[in-house]
């Protein structure tokens, strides 16, 4: 059974938190994911849920609670953006290396300066190596199909790693869409009860968690926690088939829209691959043969898959919604780059940073890139490799 | 609906509800079974500064998640806003504008930079003032953007909107009444 509804991305996130039910968030608030622990103490208050909710006075206070409370044996989660995930940067690695399934929900934002509360992914790409699950949302449904995945995910004795579920800020967590809805029973046995085997409050079993570690042992840790990441890729899978069996949605690493043919695709994530998918239906109607690549998890990064997925391909574009600033491209644009190297493919790609605070990004934008591929396939054009695609300059909606 | 899709953008100014107009209209609209986008743009969050906000409506699932340049209908809810934002950017003109103003649409089509499509003006002041005692442009806005572009049956409307005050309301009884009435007091203003 399920339900119809129409709610912002933030609302579904906190329906799928009430529905779950943990055992403690610790939440500070900020921008675009305030709504999000506001909502939750919301349900709280009025009796729907019982999660102990923590007020903290940081996010860095926010992401230690949590550490601390998954550490007790709590199934927890906590919700930021932007400047308050870099203000948890050092627990975030200290979660993912004490092997903490905890969850967070990251509503995308970017990064001073320019001071902007706009979307973009330089928050959570900027976390990209502390060792976190990473997973993205296209829009409301998702972010909440993802969320309840999460733990499942994480807990998972193969895995054992911390998740964060991705969406993108104001774009999807602040506009109301049509959604579809579990039953409250559904989510819960699909999430099931959280069973630690070590926890600090267990005098049965005493176990210390995050000690020093003399050079000797550090190797062998990170190499176990590398380890649980690879794992992670079978586990997300599994997860990702039971709930489609269950809800009849979603997609494992990634989504192939209209790719089976196509000459020219785009590999993008987050909200933006909707438009995407409606450039690509358009330059369809007008014989040109495209198509998508939505990704789905960037941690761990499938990168033989996106490989096998873009290779037939003549030109593919690579879209970083955030800068590296190593001269030529951003994270996707390197990974997967590393990824059609590694796999043999020689599939020509230019690589494309897009939608900086906020800055729009339409169908047009999209029409644009397939061109720059298509004038380099047809007509030999050299392009410069990383570029920007929606500068003032040339876009007429920036004004 | 008896068409496929239609996207509409609200011009008002922060504080006034342009953004909850526009989440609203989605709400009643899903009522219908139609697919539903309502958002607003979000900069500096300042009383009295230029806002706007967005609603696409269609049959078919919604996919893009960008601002809306070419809409099917503008809705203006501060007039003063015609010096200084072009309202009708973008505006077809198989289309319509509707503004929050006294004046009739002759008298402001020349603040429309040459606009040729459809005009109507609705004073929300006044009836919101006769209606509620206060000025909130939002609950006539919203009547006469369903008058003007059919999105959804003026009846259906009507229900949805009265079980929506009940429900957003349920410790104002008082002033459910009062915005009932000046959503079929903006209809009876446009002849709808």
């Amino acid at each position: 059974m399920s339900m119809k509804d129409r709610m912002s991305g933030n609302e579904a996130v906190a329906f799928a938190i009430r529905q779950i039910n943990p055992d403690v968030m610790p939440a500070f608030p900020i921008t675009p994911s305030t709504e999000i622990p506001q909502m939750v103490s919301t349900y709280i208050a009025n009796g729907q849920m019982d999660t102990e909710f923590i007020p903290v006075e940081s996010e860095h206070s926010s992401m230690s609670a949590t550490i601390g409370a998954e550490a007790a044996g709590a199934r927890s989660l906590t919700a930021t953006s932007s400047c308050g995930l870099a203000l948890m940067w050092e627990e975030l690695l200290v979660a993912a290396s004490d092997r903490m399934p905890c969850v967070m929900a990251v509503v995308n934002r970017t990064l001073s300066g320019p001071i902007n509360i706009n979307c973009d992914h330089t928050d959570a790409m900027g976390a990209r190596d502390t060792g976190w699950i990473q997973i993205y949302a296209e829009n409301n449904q998702e972010a909440y199909d993802n969320f309840i995945q999460a733990y499942p995910i994480a807990e998972d004795k193969r895995v054992h790693l911390p998740v964060m579920i991705c969406q993108d800020g104001f774009i999807t967590s602040h506009a109301v869409e049509n959604i579809i809805l579990n039953e409250d029973p559904d989510v819960k046995d699909f999430v099931g009860q959280y069973e630690p085997e070590e926890f600090l409050l267990n005098p049965g079993n005493p176990v210390s968690i995050g000690p020093y570690a003399i050079s000797p042992y550090v190797m062998e840790a990170r190499k176990a926690q590398e380890e649980a990441m690879e794992n992670s890729k079978e586990v997300i899978r599994e997860v990702a088939r039971r709930y489609r069996e269950k809800f009849g949605r979603g997609f494992e690493f990634f989504e192939e829209y209209r790719t089976e043919d196509a000459d020219y695709i785009m590999l993008i994530m987050g909200s933006a691959a909707g438009t995407a998918k409606q450039a690509v239906d358009d330059l369809r109607e007008k014989g040109i043969k495209a198509g998508v690549l939505k990704l789905r998890v960037f941690r761990p990064f499938p990168a033989s898959e996106i490989a096998q997925a873009l290779s037939p391909a003549k030109a593919v574009a690579i879209m970083d919604r955030t800068e590296s600033y190593n001269g030529h491209g951003g994270p996707l644009a390197s990974e997967v780059r590393a990824g059609l190297y590694e796999n043999g493919s020689s599939v020509k790609a230019l690589c494309y940073t897009y939608g900086l605070g906020g800055r729009d990004f339409t169908v047009e934008r999209v029409y644009e890139v397939f061109d720059e591929l298509k004038d380099m396939i047809e007509n030999n054009k050299e392009f410069r490799q990383h570029r920007y695609v929606g500068l003032r300059t040339n876009s007429p909606e920036v004004r | 609906m008896d068409f496929e899709s239609i996207e509409i953008r609200w011009h008002g100014r922060g504080g006034q509800g342009a953004k909850t107009a526009a989440l609203l209209l989605a709400d009643v609209c899903f009522k219908t079974g139609a697919y539903v986008q309502g958002f607003p743009e979000y900069g500096p969050e300042r009383m009295g500064a230029p806002i706007t906000a967005f609603n696409r409506i269609s049959k078919k699932e919604i996919r893009v998640h960008s601002n809306i340049y070419n809409p099917d209908l503008v809705v203006v809810v501060d007039e003063t806003l015609l010096t200084s934002v072009d309202v009708t950017s973008g505006l077809s003109e198989d289309g319509a504008i509707i503004i929050n103003t006294p004046s009739s649409p002759d008298e402001v089509r020349p603040l429309l930079q040459e606009y040729k499509g459809r005009v109507y003006t609705v004073d929300a002041r006044k009836i919101s003032e006769e209606a509620l005692g206060k000025n909130f442009p939002n609950s006539p806005m919203l009547a006469a953007t369903v008058a003007v572009s059919h999105v959804m049956e003026k009846n259906e409307f009507i229900r949805e909107m009265k079980a929506s005050y009940e429900h957003k309301f349920a410790k104002k009884p008082e002033v459910i009444e009062g915005n009932m009435k000046a959503l079929s007091m903006t209809f009876e203003a446009l002849g709808a």
